[in-house]
């Protein structure tokens, strides 16, 4: 399974360069994450819980990071293995270029599963996968852009997620 | 009047009370005390190198008695393949040993390489999960499509065979000469590229295994869903254990369907009963749908280019195919000649056709082993045919129903060689297609046209023309082959002494209905009720010997078996009434359950007789045994050629490209019927298998060997309401030559000419809205078509 998409989001390159390799951030953004450690240079270790039409599981897994060219682009690649539901792979190629008003985030993700989760759920993937990807840019975008005039009535409400733009707080940019 | 009673009635099917009521006794039924459960940890990646299996964490869990690797097993035999094949240049084919559990190498997705047995099934199951969390497999590229494997010797489902290829079979080589002069004169060549789909056979029970070991004794049982319970005795004992034969009782029960999936011998079976051994505790197993997805024996999946060569006028001249066929990670028991001698040798279908020549290479790949499936190679055969003849007729605007007239054998013709080795005994293919086309209302097609058109549908037909070897087989002729095993089949019929009736039969009864039918021709054959005769099945320690049920075997065989078996007992009769009756054997004749003097009213009854035969006080004991009770072997002289006419009716909806079946019509010869009723079953669910091989199953793997249609979500089985209300009829009967009850066989028939019936109509009805769409590949789903009609 393949899938690609373009986001432009309003922050520097180097914000959105040192967010990607957060694991505070990276945790937050990544639905479903419970538990993100580790480090750029030894790879990330992480517990995400996830719901594919039939089959939920806790994957556990380890995340590397390569092609490593500051500020420009990284390549993710991980496993994580969910016990009776099987295995999900795969890795992400994210490059980012300078636009006017902020950063264009380009990423071409390749992901496959095994086991249970591809015998009862492979027709739920592509969509899942989707929204999965969706979600994260979402949230990460939301996390470096801060709030919007339209987003401030809806950020004064209490809300599991995190309130926008505190990460760009949290850099002082 | 319809007849009631024995040969010929439509008696009702006994086993089904049992069946409806809820009190049939499967193999997951049985509780046996002290008994444990076992749980296979099966791979999820579909090729992969064990590094180690971590059973440590798992051994000290709660409850678990014992777990096996692949380790435990690497030193027993293997279970072999049932035929050897030779390639064309003479070379054998390629045989890897299949394991009991994998070792060194995983080949598929659900291949065990380790198993747990625990004291419940929930310690168990949570044993095998920690085992498969614990265990290290590197993950290799997976080999899943037929051409790459072949293609690429850098990636080996089995090490040492470098091409991923068993064999590269021809049949019949020596005449490939003849048949490309054929195609290079030919006035007209068509060819087809088509890909006869992968069935996962879902039978409705599940496989399950019970070993249990006797320490006083040192005798072994197996009690399994088996269609084939001394051929597994035989693969268990004397191949894969080495237990000796006489050691091991195995029991195949009620079994809920098998179509092949249940004739093997699984590494499951082996297993049960090493580990009862090795606990001396009984140890069960029940397969997990899921399991069964992926670790049954799978069906079809053939890669075809078939090409006809003719004349203007439609008259064959020549088939050439050129097939590969997966057999998955391993050989399964029969995966060798399904591709080959149960598919090449159906090439010529019920025409004249001089020159065929068929090319198989049958092709490793890590996916589910793949075998027999309800008629196992002659699906693949009469689709290839069917297909590229109606092809054939459209290239050339010839009428399909005067093609195949044209071009059928005629009755005169018997017995009739065909250039692809088998020699037809009888048949009569043009009343048979007379026989459809008149159930099917053929001249009333336009005005059906019509309606649908008014109600915005496109109506098609379809006819497929069809004929199979079955009543499998004379061993002399499959000996040569490469069969490695005799294929007679045996029955013995006891007389009990208050003269009724035990047959112990060969052959195995899983849902056809045997305990009827066999029961309905003993009756008749003794004169007494069918309610006096027992049929036994699927228990090596009372059956005499058996090659089990499949392959449209079961009466044609077994059947045949029991008959001279009777004729045995008879023989015998007659020689105790000659006693009792003081006449000479000569004068004794046996008719409506009396034995009698010819021309006189002396006569005894067989009540009388049997009871005689074991209370021998009036008995002639210096020349005759006492008691009343004959085996019979029967090997068959050669195959039976049932075949027939199918005509299938489908409205589709260009909008959405969905598919109706509205209407199937069937014309077949079975030669003589036994039990009509059960004939008309045994073609309804043929049928309907068909229909859903034609318009629903799919068995989809991704490129990287994971099973993508592993549950009944992704799976689409025929439903009630995917089939119409079937038009059966058997009454065109020409009787098998070369069996005494004239039996040809019905098994398989429906699943066999149903396909290609279908997706003809299909293409019929797409035509007729000026869609010119050569081929669409089953299953011909409404994604498929409606992205034929729009490109």
């Amino acid at each position: 399974m393949q899938l690609s998409d373009v986001k432009t989001i309003k922050a520097s390159p180097e914000t959105v360069w040192a967010a990607i390799l957060n694991p505070e951030v990276l945790k937050l953004c990544v639905p479903g994450c419970e538990a993100m450690s580790g480090s750029v240079e030894d790879g990330f270790e992480a517990t995400v819980k996830q719901k594919i039409g039939p089959v939920s599981a806790t994957f556990t897994g380890v995340v590397k990071l390569s092609g490593i060219e500051p500020g420009r682009a990284v390549t993710i690649t991980g496993e994580g293995k969910g016990g009776a539901a099987g295995f999900a792979k795969g890795g992400a190629k994210v490059r980012l270029a300078p636009v006017p008003g902020g950063t264009e985030l380009a990423y071409e993700v390749e992901a496959a599963v095994g086991g249970k989760i591809a015998q009862l759920g492979s027709r739920l993937i592509d969509g899942f996968a989707k929204k999965m990807a969706d979600e994260f840019f979402t949230r990460f975008q939301d996390a470096l852009e801060g709030p919007d005039a339209a987003d401030e009535e809806a950020a004064a409400s209490p809300d599991e997620a995190p309130k926008k733009g505190w990460f760009k707080r949290l850099l002082g940019a | 009047m319809p007849k009631d009673y024995g040969i010929g009635a439509s008696s009702k099917r006994r086993e089904d009370v049992r069946f409806l009521t809820g009190r049939g006794v499967y193999t997951d039924d049985m509780a046996l005390h002290g008994q444990t459960y076992a749980v296979f940890v099966r791979s999820t990646v579909a090729h992969g190198r064990i590094r180690s299996v971590g059973t440590e964490a798992a051994s000290k869990m709660p409850g678990v008695l014992a777990i096996f690797t692949g380790e435990d097993f690497k030193d027993v035999g293997g279970n072999p393949a049932g035929w050897l094949i030779n390639s064309r240049d003479g070379t054998p084919m390629h045989e890897p040993k299949r394991p009991v559990l994998a070792h060194g190498k995983v080949r598929h997705v659900g291949d065990a390489y380790a198993a747990v047995i625990a004291e419940t099934y929930q310690q168990a199951k949570d044993a095998a999960q920690q085992i498969s969390d614990d265990t290290d497999i590197e993950e290799l590229p997976a080999i899943v499509d037929m051409r790459a494997a072949l293609a690429d010797s850098s990636n080996r489902v089995h090490d040492e065979i470098p091409d991923n290829q068993c064999y590269d079979w021809g049949w019949i080589e020596d005449n490939r000469a003849a048949v490309d002069a054929a195609f290079k004169s030919a006035p007209h060549v068509t060819t087809l590229e088509l890909v006869n789909n992968r069935l996962v056979p879902n039978a409705m029970e599940p496989r399950a295994s019970i070993g249990e070991y006797f320490p006083g004794t040192g005798d072994y049982k197996l009690t399994t869903t088996s269609q084939n319970p001394h051929l597994t005795r035989l693969l268990v004992a004397a191949f894969v254990l080495g237990i000796p034969e006489n050691k091991l009782t195995v029991v195949a029960p009620d079994v809920g369907g098998g179509f092949g999936s249940k004739i093997y011998h699984y590494g499951e079976e082996a297993l049960v009963l090493a580990a009862a051994k090795k606990l001396a505790r009984p140890v069960r197993w029940t397969a997990e749908r899921s399991e069964s997805f992926l670790s049954d024996a799978h069906g079809r999946d053939h890669v075809t280019k078939i090409e006809l060569a003719c004349d203007k006028e439609g008259n064959f001249l020549a088939f050439r195919t050129e097939t590969m066929a997966n057999v998955g990670a391993y050989l399964s028991n029969f995966a060798t000649v399904t591709p080959t001698f149960l598919h090449g040798t159906l090439m010529a279908g019920p025409y004249k056709v001089p020159h065929v020549y068929v090319n198989v290479k049958t092709v490793f790949t890590n996916t589910a082993p793949v075998d027999a499936y309800r008629g196992a190679g002659r699906p693949e055969a009469t689709y290839s045919l069917e297909r590229v003849i109606d092809k054939m007729c459209r290239e050339l605007g010839l009428d399909p129903f005067e093609v195949r007239r044209k071009n059928f054998l005629t009755t005169d013709m018997f017995p009739y060689t065909t250039p692809v080795g088998l020699v037809y005994d009888t048949g009569n293919y043009h009343a048979t297609l007379d026989k459809a086309m008149e159930m099917a209302d053929v001249a009333g097609f336009a005005k059906r046209r019509a309606d649908s058109a008014a109600r915005g549908k496109l109506r098609g037909m379809g006819l497929s023309t069809w004929i199979e070897a079955c009543g499998i087989a004379p061993s002399n002729l499959v000996g040569i082959l490469g069969a490695r095993v005799g294929l007679y089949d045996a029955a013995t019929v006891r007389v009990n002494a208050t003269g009724n009736i035990s047959v112990m039969v060969g052959a195995h009864s899983h849902g056809q209905g045997h305990e009827t039918v066999f029961a309905q021709i003993a009756a008749e054959k003794l004169g007494i009720p069918e309610s006096s005769v027992e049929i036994v099945h699927g228990d090596t320690s009372k059956i005499p010997f058996g090659m089990g049920s499949y392959g449209s075997r079961s009466l044609a065989v077994c059947g045949v078996a029991m008959t001279k078996a009777i004729d045995k007992i008879v023989a015998k009769g007659k020689k105790i009434a000659a006693h009792m009756l003081e006449a000479a054997e000569g004068d004794i004749t046996f008719e409506d359950g009396k034995f009698s003097v010819a021309g006189t009213d002396k006569a005894k009854t067989f009540g009388e007789i049997a009871f005689s035969a074991y209370v021998p006080h009036n008995y002639p004991l210096e020349t005759l045994e006492p008691g009343l009770e004959e085996t019979a072997f029967y090997d068959p002289a050669n195959f039976t050629y049932p075949a027939g006419a199918y005509i299938c009716e489908v409205e589709v909806d260009e909008g959405t490209g969905k598919v109706d079946v509205v209407a199937f019509h069937c014309a077949d010869d079975f030669g003589n019927v036994m039990n009509p009723m059960i004939v008309e079953g045994q073609v309804h669910g043929g049928v309907g298998q068909g229909i859903g091989q034609a318009l629903l199953e799919s068995t989809t793997y991704d490129e990287n060997g994971q099973l993508l249609t592993g549950s009944y979500m992704d799976y689409a089985m025929p439903r009630a309401g995917d089939v119409p209300f079937y038009n059966v009829d058997y009454s065109c009967q020409t009787a098998c030559t070369h069996n005494v009850l004239g039996v040809k066989g019905c098994g398989e028939a429906g699943a066999i000419g149903s396909p290609p019936a279908v997706v003809n109509a299909v293409l019929d009805a797409l035509h007729s809205g000026g869609h010119k769409i050569a081929h669409i590949d089953m299953p011909v789903s409404p994604g498929r078509v409606w992205q034929a009609i729009n490109g």
